[in-house]
This record gives structure tokens, C-alpha cells and sequence, in this order.
């Protein structure tokens, strides 16, 4: 009888989604849905939040105001694009200290790729070009997404994007037209930034688990590996016109195929990278909390305040009602 | 010991002479500082040119699960449309 209700609802449920309407936080929602979406979500926005702190570091090394001011802006976009999706996030009924939480405790994941160290500033340049490039391509389809909140969240953080793409791309080019000891450093940043951004956009079709349910509701318009030859197409003569050489020396046009043949991704680094044995996983993760519990004084702060706040304005009104009742 | 934040809904007017538009979320610790917080989230690219904010628990909204017996008696009452009257072709502007 329960089952058959459920059933019903569930069909109903697929077939609204199936004719791209879209779904609301108080309608009835699988619990699949559910936890799919707030996995999915929330570690789309830890990776918006722990994807600052690579940048972060270089903010006050940037080799000029144009260039700082730049950076400045983009890491704080990063930080908004974590604000739209928690606040997203927690329409679903989990708190932001939950979610917090998680992320924290490690319980979480966020995207691999912050997990590599930015070891000069030509690594600015490769983020902003190869990893907010290959984040577009991710993103731009999620814009349609079934879930309403979540594409809302896609719409404003696309728009926001593309200066970030533009502004890697241009440092990439200043440096590649550089000295040739510039046009060195944006070489060995693409050389260390190429394979992780490939891997950045989820492992093969055949074993990615949640593909097809995925698809189904939206939250994947392509695979993975549809999504990272769309990447690498695009990518490809935008290096040529750097002047840059992807350290692939399998790469090449396939005129059957009309798309780039590319050499074998070692997803044993990637696996190795997701479980924490990355190059910076403890760093990130380190300097992360390590602010959340610095700032705890603030926010305490805060609330304390806007107590003090609330508690005088009570007694201002209180004091007018005794004026106006003794006059 | 520490409190949380209470979550403000955010609504933005993104120019004069259109409604404000509920844009998002956020938490703060009051609601002045709602405001500067929602301004800077979401309206970087001077997106707009007034902000509502409102704490979230003084929202009431409609169920979903009643959204039949709530809004369906709109649906058969069509003699609230223009269309539903009959007037021969000849009547201008009307
Ligand atoms: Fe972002
Ligand atoms: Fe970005």
C-alpha cells in the first residue's frame, strides 16, 4: 500500500522531470534525489571554497596592481559561487554546519585538482585558462539542470566564469610573449597543469557509477569523457596560439573522428589524489579549518553584537511606551 | 557556546521600476549585516539597485502537497479571461 503510493509518486515524479519542469525545494522529492543533490552540490561548493585558497596564496605576489586586483576578484567570485551553491544546498534540509562539517572532518570531497601546489605565478595563468576552462565545460550544462535552486545557483556562477577563463588566458600570453624565461614558466605550468585538469572532469564513462541516474535527472547532460574531449578540442589551438606544446605526445587531429586523439590519463594518480595523497590534500584541508576555527571569535563577535543590538533597541521602545503612557 | 547564524532570504531589485526578486540566501548575524553581506554576494556586478532582506523563519509558504485544492478553483473559472466573451468581429479596440 506504502510502496504503491511511493510508486506513484516516484513515476509522476521522473515523468515531470522527463517533460523539464523543474523541481522545487517543498515538492516531493525522492530520497535518492535528495542525497544525490546535496552530495553533488556540496562538494561543488567545497571546491568553490577550497579552490581559493591555491589562488589565495599568490594574491599578494602578483606581479602588478592590474594583475592583483584581477586575482582579487576571481578568488572572491570562488567564495560567492560557495555561498550560491551551500545556500542551495541547504534548501534540501541540511544545515551549513553540517555541510561545514563534512568538509572538515574530511567526510567530504571537493575537486581534486586544488589538491596540486601553485609553485609560480605562470600557475595562475594555467587555472584560470585550463581548470575554470575545463569548470565551464562542467557547468554550462547544469544550467538546466532539474533541480531549480541548483540551476539558478549555475546561471549566475557561469555568467561569472568566463572573466576568470579570460584573465588566465591573458597572463598565459603575456608570458608566452614574454622573455623566454616567461615563456619557460607558462611551459612548465601547462606541463604540470594539462593532465590534472583532464582528470578534472571525472573518471571513464565505464567507471563512473552514477552516470546513467545522473542523466536522468539532469545532473549530467554529458559524460565525462564526452565532456573532456569537448575540453581538450577547444584547448588545443588555444595552445597553438600561445605558442605552447601539450606535453602529449599522442595528441593529434583524428580527421575520422573530427576530434583530437589523446595519449592515456594516469588515473592511478587521480584515485591516489582522491584519497587524500595528493601533493596538497592536507595543506588545503589544514589551512581551511584552520580559518573557520580562527574566525570563530568573529562570528561570536558578530552575534554578541547584534544581541547588544536587539537588546537596545527593545528598551528604547519599552521607554517610549512609558513616555507616551505618563503624558 | 558559539551560536549560529540565522539564514535571510535575499531579494534584489535589479533596476527602478521592476520588483524585487528573491535571488538567494545567506546567514548573518543580523540583518544590517544581511544586507552588506548580500551585497557583496549578490551584487558584485551591480546587479542591483535595492536589497529586501528577511529572516527566513518569518517566510510562510504554501504546501506543494495542497497545491491541487489551492490553486486549482482558479482553473474552471475561465469567465475571468478576456477571451471567455463573445463579441462580434466588427467592435474595435476592445
Ligand atoms: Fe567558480
Ligand atoms: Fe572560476
Amino acid at each position: 500500500m506504502q510502496d504503491d503510493k511511493i510508486k506513484k509518486l516516484e513515476e509522476r515524479f521522473e515523468a515531470r522531470i522527463a517533460a523539464d519542469e523543474k523541481i522545487e525545494p517543498r515538492d516531493w522529492m525522492p530520497e535518492k534525489y535528495r542525497k544525490t543533490h546535496i552530495r553533488q552540490m556540496s562538494q561543488h561548493a567545497h571546491s568553490e571554497i577550497v579552490g581559493m585558497l591555491p589562488e589565495g596564496n599568490w594574491i599578494s605576489r602578483a606581479p602588478s596592481l592590474r594583475r592583483k586586483v584581477a586575482l582579487l576578484a576571481k578568488v572572491q567570485d570562488e567564495a560567492g559561487h560557495g555561498l550560491y551553491l551551500y545556500s542551495a544546498c541547504e534548501t534540501l534540509g541540511i544545515s551549513r554546519e553540517e555541510l561545514f562539517e563534512q568538509l572538515h572532518t574530511g567526510k567530504a570531497k571537493y575537486s581534486s585538482i586544488f589538491n596540486y601546489p601553485t609553485l609560480t605565478w605562470a600557475d595562475m595563468g594555467a587555472i584560470g585558462w585550463l581548470v575554470d576552462g575545463a569548470a565551464i565545460i562542467n557547468q554550462v550544462p547544469l544550467c538546466s539542470t532539474s533541480y531549480g535552486p541548483y540551476a539558478r545557483a549555475m546561471v549566475r556562477v557561469c555568467k561569472e566564469e568566463s572573466f576568470h577563463q579570460r584573465q588566465g588566458f591573458e597572463i598565459m600570453m603575456t608570458l608566452a610573449n614574454g622573455s623566454p624565461e616567461q615563456k619557460e614558466m607558462a611551459q612548465d605550468a601547462l606541463n604540470r597543469w594539462w593532465w590534472p585538469s583532464l582528470m578534472m572532469l571525472g573518471p571513464t564513462d565505464a567507471e563512473s557509477v552514477h552516470t546513467a541516474q545522473s542523466m536522468k535527472w539532469k545532473l549530467k547532460r554529458k559524460t565525462n569523457d564526452e565532456l573532456r574531449q569537448q575540453f581538450i578540442d577547444q584547448t588545443v589551438p588555444q595552445a597553438d596560439l600561445l605558442g605552447l606544446t601539450i606535453p602529449d605526445p599522442e595528441l593529434k587531429w583524428n580527421e575520422e573522428r573530427g576530434h583530437y586523439d589523446f595519449g592515456p590519463i594516469d588515473w592511478d594518480e587521480f584515485w591516489q589524489v582522491v584519497k587524500g595523497h595528493g601533493p596538497c590534500n592536507k595543506e588545503r584541508l589544514g589551512a581551511r579549518v584552520k580559518a573557520w576555527e580562527e574566525g570563530q571569535w568573529v562570528r561570536d563577535a558578530a552575534v554578541a553584537y547584534a544581541e547588544k543590538q536587539s537588546n537596545e533597541r527593545s528598551l528604547k521602545r519599552e521607554e517610549t511606551v512609558i513616555q507616551s503612557k505618563a503624558s | 557556546m558559539s551560536k549560529n547564524w540565522p539564514l535571510f532570504e535575499v531579494f534584489v531589485r535589479s533596476k527602478n521600476g521592476l520588483e524585487h526578486r528573491h535571488c538567494g540566501s545567506l546567514h548573518a548575524a543580523d540583518a544590517t549585516m544581511a544586507l552588506q553581506n548580500a551585497r557583496d554576494v549578490y551584487t558584485r556586478r551591480s546587479e542591483g539597485v535595492s536589497i529586501w532582506v528577511v529572516e527566513s523563519k518569518n517566510i510562510t509558504a504554501s504546501n506543494p502537497e495542497h497545491s491541487e485544492e489551492f490553486f486549482e478553483p482558479a482553473a474552471d473559472k475561465i469567465y475571468r479571461h478576456p477571451t471567455f466573451y463573445d463579441l462580434p468581429d466588427e467592435v474595435k479596440h476592445m
